[in-house]
């Protein structure tokens, strides 16, 4: 899906691979998670709450949700059922992502690998071609937990100290990084093009329409994905050979 | 519930849950035509709902962000390089939130 011109071959390749893409990411979580640490003090939350909290579950409208959970003094059900709503894409990134484990990769990889799904690095882990190399996600969740959870501390501690533009513009790097997973395979195949473009345009009216307006934005990323995906695999099934390298089917399609 | 540390520990659980059982059920690979091909296209539908419109409301000013997305599709398009892209955006959102405040 991605570039990939100079594919690493190594594990040590792929980790520096890892934390050069991982750096974007770090910024934009740094940003976000500032916002996230700022309404975790608001309801009181202390430094290593916050730290706990983003370290462990690393997700950036899941972990708004459970500050305003907390906060709220809401019950252990509602808690358990909000968290698995608002975080219902995750289960789908994880379905997609274990399609790209190799034969040969050592199970207990699945447990850390189940860690490190975020919207971001699910979607570089998936923009490889070929199997996935997991010390390439671990070394991009390594930087982008790192920023996520400094940013998330620093704005408990400190509150808005950077200019709200500065903020602003490490917000929308990551913006950027899911533009350049999307469009590069868009620019090689129209039927892809037209599904980001058709699913950006549903996202927005979902985002302006009376009644559509009112769902949430974390249930309109899982209805949207459903309906469009499905839409799109009934429309145009992709030719994949049983036991055969998806990507480099994908790959010779596109030659 | 008022107790955040079990509150905290409840809902990464869940999470971690959410996340851990498809890599746990989905051992094989999956040879259904219609199915690979939903989870193929997942990513793109995924990525593209969550950068539009999130994008215009990320930035105070949604011109910003609007610019930022322009710049994005661009530079993508004509380039590709994922860390490009990213400081594009930030300096297309920069810049527009200093000429126009």
């Amino acid at each position: 899906m991605n570039e990939n011109k100079n594919l690493p071959t190594t594990k040590k390749e792929w980790i520096r691979r890892g934390l050069h893409d991982g750096i974007p990411i770090c910024t934009g979580y740094f940003a976000v998670s500032f916002a996230l640490g700022l309404a975790a003090r608001e309801i009181g939350m202390t430094a290593l709450q916050s730290f706990l909290m983003s370290l462990g579950m690393v997700a950036s409208a899941g972990e708004f949700a459970a500050v305003t959970l907390i906060g709220a003094g809401a019950g252990v059900l509602e808690m358990i059922a909000t968290t698995i709503v608002v975080n219902l894409r995750y289960f789908l990134m994880s379905c997609s992502l274990s399609q790209k484990i190799g034969p040969r990769t050592p199970f207990y990889h699945r447990f850390f690998l189940a860690y490190c799904m975020t919207d971001e690095i699910f979607g570089l882990s998936s923009a490889v071609r070929g199997y996935l190399e997991p010390v390439y996600t671990y070394a991009m969740t390594a930087i982008s937990v790192a920023g996520w959870c400094s940013g998330t501390v620093l704005g408990v501690l400190v509150g808005n100290i950077l200019p709200a533009r500065v903020t602003d513009a490490l917000t929308v790097a990551m913006y950027g990084m899911f533009l350049a997973i999307i469009i590069p395979p868009a620019r090689r195949d129209r039927f892809i093009l037209g599904l980001v473009a058709i699913s950006m345009a549903l996202s927005g009216l979902f985002s302006i329409l009376p009644v559509l307006s009112r769902i949430s934005s974390g249930f309109r990323i899982i209805i949207l994905t459903l309906s469009l995906a499905a839409a799109a695999a009934a429309l145009k099934p992709v030719d994949i050979e049983e036991d055969a390298d998806p990507s480099a089917q994908e790959e010779a399609s596109h030659a | 519930m008022h107790n955040t540390w079990l509150s905290l520990l409840i809902m990464t659980l869940s999470i971690y849950a959410v996340r851990m059982l498809p890599f746990l059920l989905l051992r094989k690979n999956i040879t259904n035509r219609f199915i690979r091909s939903f989870l193929f296209y997942v990513p793109y539908v995924t990525l593209a709902v969550m950068t539009f419109p999130a994008i215009l409301s990320a930035t105070a000013n949604p011109g910003a962000g609007l610019c930022a997305l322009i710049v994005g599709v661009l530079v993508a398009w004509f380039k590709g390089d994922l860390f490009t892209t990213a400081v594009c955006c930030c300096g297309a959102a920069f810049l527009f939130s200093l000429i126009v405040p």
